[in-house]
């Protein structure tokens, strides 16, 4: 009988507990791709993410935070169903997600319809940018073309006249080669596609040195940027043509390529050495937490929750008007990890310089990039002109 | 296109072609002498680069890393047949199919837990870090050169083995009629074991081999043990001259087309849509090739006598 009166009452007081804790506590459905071969990213930017939460004393704009973390296993149908989840069981105030584009493009109709506010700590594809745009999206990473936008821009300004363009014979394969042409005016000598997942490229460096270009462009995200890079600097030609890239060289292939991807250029919005009180401190306490140096995606990850954190506050810390909410993501302000102002543009997505960053081995024997200069200032992507936003 | 470059993607193919040979070497002998299928053999292949990456980090020498990866990988093979595959032999395809591939995700998830997501790497042993000059601008590491070599080293081996000793004779008998064999007083279920083992670590050791040029991550069996399934499918199932043969025909070819076929495309299509067409044929001339091999000679090119 003691024991019945007992358990009856812990949950009596659970129940008021959750009442309690529901009247002033923001829940947050992060979904980001977590298993599978690239798990590293989504890792990062969870990573990230909480470290950005940690900083915030637990609270996201004085609420207290809830996070639902799931794994969308790159599977954009396994993804709408756990977003499903998210927005009519759990009842998610913000949605923070997703890592790749296609699973974004699959996800971001429930969530605008259910009208609550989805943050991208990564994906930026296109059509979100530009016609498809919606009021409910905020992006604290990139358009997709940004950072081979970059590439090309660099290699018109380090004056390279053929350059050779390497990446997987997919969408996002062709995108990155049409994102390098953009800026660059010179002479693509050719384009070559691998195939997906590709490990050996032997056959596609022979046929690069034998064209003998001024420079090398390649988009191998994941294990084929490792595979590609150490191949490279095994057939010597690292040093001797440059090594310009996207999604290829960072944090998160480095601990793998180590010295061989040391000297090569990436486009990236950030790198750790960038000289900010706020990057200061996330790269310091993230080493410090996690043991290993962060990668841009671990930086998106903080972003975004200081933008919901900013959203919250300057919607007077209430998140029950999913519209009013909405509105306050216009509004926030807070210092973004590039040490200024974070603004978005009028798709949602964040206006960032753009720098080529470019990997070295630091003092301390780990490996990171760092930046080399700024390719664009206050980057606006090429799609935001046909968003109907304001 | 020159000769040189001609010449250096041969020798592209070759390497593929060796390393694919060791990993369906493997495949070959379990599913021809003991009729199972083992969705599985490509995580025996991953397993080996962990392991190499591990001891590699504990001694820091690539020989020490050699002889405890192997038999490591060896422990590992005759631990999963003796703890999961013993029980599946009885059953039908489909149940082996479906046994195998969870081990596969447990495995991958597995890896992932002990060793985390991101890849890694070691680096290729000092003795075989240099190059060869092979044409302008391009040089060829040599330890590309010692995988091509170890791999011929492990095919003449197998050779020997399989078709001029004791235990090769008794792998062959059981292959063709195993109750026969047992009821000719050999231990069947060792003998199994023993081919399963050493199966797994010829696939161990191809892992080990490569981890120096492949980047060593979750997942990385999967897409050889595709190949390594065409490779015994062209050769014939259970035929290690098969196996050979398959794995030196698909590596040329893969890489060959690789190479070449946007250049072919080009003689007779505009320069936009040859590369196009070009790296989607490559991608299929490995399947085209295996579905021509099969329409022509169903059992493959060198059927296990037999069978």
């Amino acid at each position: 009988m003691r024991k019945w009166i007992a358990s009856l009452s812990l949950g009596v007081a659970v129940v008021f507990a959750g009442q309690a804790a529901s009247a002033q506590s923001v829940k947050v459905g992060v979904m980001l791709t977590l298993s599978g071969p690239a798990a590293v990213l989504g890792q990062h930017a969870r990573d990230g993410f909480n470290l950005g939460l940690k900083h915030l004393g637990g609270k996201l704009g004085g609420l207290n935070a809830e996070l639902v973390v799931v794994d969308d296993e790159l599977k954009p149908d396994v993804g709408v169903q756990k977003v499903q989840a998210l927005l009519e069981r759990d009842k998610v105030d913000v949605v923070v997600g997703v890592i790749f584009s296609n699973v974004m493009m699959a996800i971001a109709k429930p969530v605008f319809d259910a009208q609550v506010p989805l943050v991208s700590p990564n994906a930026g594809p296109s059509p979100l940018a530009g016609k498809a745009c919606s009021p409910w999206f905020f992006n604290t990473a990139w358009q997709n073309d940004q950072n081979h936008e970059a590439m090309g821009k660099h290699a018109q300004d380090a004056g390279y006249k053929k350059v050779v363009l390497i990446a997987p014979n997919y969408q996002a394969g062709k995108d990155s080669m049409a994102g390098f042409k953009r800026h660059f005016k010179g002479e693509i000598v050719d384009e070559i596609f691998n195939q997906v997942n590709q490990l050996d490229f032997s056959a596609e460096i022979a046929r690069i040195a034998s064209l003998k270009p001024d420079a090398v462009f390649a988009f191998e995200p994941g294990g084929m940027g490792v595979n590609f890079v150490k191949q490279y600097a095994q057939a010597g030609l690292a040093g001797k043509i440059p090594f310009l890239s996207a999604f290829t060289v960072d944090e998160t292939t480095l601990p793998a390529t180590q010295d061989a991807a040391v000297g090569m250029i990436a486009g990236a919005h950030w790198a750790p050495n960038l000289d900010n009180p706020v990057n200061k401190k996330f790269v310091a306490d993230y080493e410090k937490e996690y043991g290993q140096v962060p990668s841009m995606y671990a930086a998106q990850g903080y972003d975004a929750a200081q933008l919901v954190d900013a959203a919250i506050k300057a919607n007077g810390g209430k998140v029950n008007d999913k519209t009013a909410l909405r509105d306050a993501f216009r509004k926030a302000s807070f210092m973004s990890i590039q040490g200024k102002p974070f603004k978005l543009n009028n798709n949602g997505y964040p206006i960032y310089d753009v720098y080529s960053v470019k990997a070295v081995k630091r003092a301390d024997g780990k490996f990171a990039t760092e930046v080399v200069s700024t390719v664009f200032t206050e980057y606006k992507d090429a799609y935001s002109k046909d968003c109907p936003l304001q | 296109m020159s000769t040189t470059l001609f010449v250096v993607q041969l020798l592209n193919g070759l390497q593929l072609g060796v390393l694919l040979f060791l990993i369906a070497a493997g495949l070959t002998l379990v599913f021809g002498v003991m009729d199972f299928i083992n969705l599985a053999h490509g995580v025996q292949y991953m397993l080996g680069a962990y392991l190499a990456v591990t001891f590699y980090a504990l001694t820091g020498n690539f020989a020490y890393t050699l002889l405890l990866a192997l038999p490591a990988a060896l422990l590992l093979g005759l631990f999963v047949e003796i703890a999961i595959f013993r029980h599946l032999y009885e059953r039908d395809h489909l149940e082996q199919v479906l046994a195998t591939f969870g081990i596969i995700l447990f495995v991958n998830e597995g890896v992932k837990l002990v060793w985390g997501a991101a890849p890694l790497n070691i680096p290729v042993p000092e003795l075989f870090s240099g190059s060869i000059q092979l044409m302008d601008g391009l040089l060829y590491p040599v330890w590309r050169l010692v995988v091509i070599g170890s791999g011929l080293l492990v095919a003449a081996l197998l050779y020997v083995v399989v078709n001029h000793t004791r235990i090769g004779m008794r792998v062959r008998a059981g292959a063709v009629n195993a109750p026969m064999l047992s009821a000719l007083g050999v231990d069947v279920r060792t003998l199994f074991t023993a081919v399963f083992g050493f199966g797994a670590m010829l696939a161990g050791f191809a892992g080990i081999m490569i981890a120096p040029i492949l980047s060593v991550e979750p997942g990385m069996g999967d897409i050889v043990l595709i190949l390594a399934f065409v490779v015994i499918v062209i050769g014939g199932i259970g035929s290690i001259r098969g196996a050979f043969i398959g794995a030196l025909i698909v590596g040329l070819v893969d890489t060959l087309g690789r190479s070449f076929a946007t250049d072919i495309f080009r003689l007779f299509l505009s320069a936009s849509a040859a590369r196009q067409v070009g790296p989607a044929f490559a991608s299929m001339l490995i399947y085209l090739l295996m579905a021509a091999i099969l329409f022509y000679r169903p059992a493959g090119l060198f059927p296990a006598k037999g069978r």
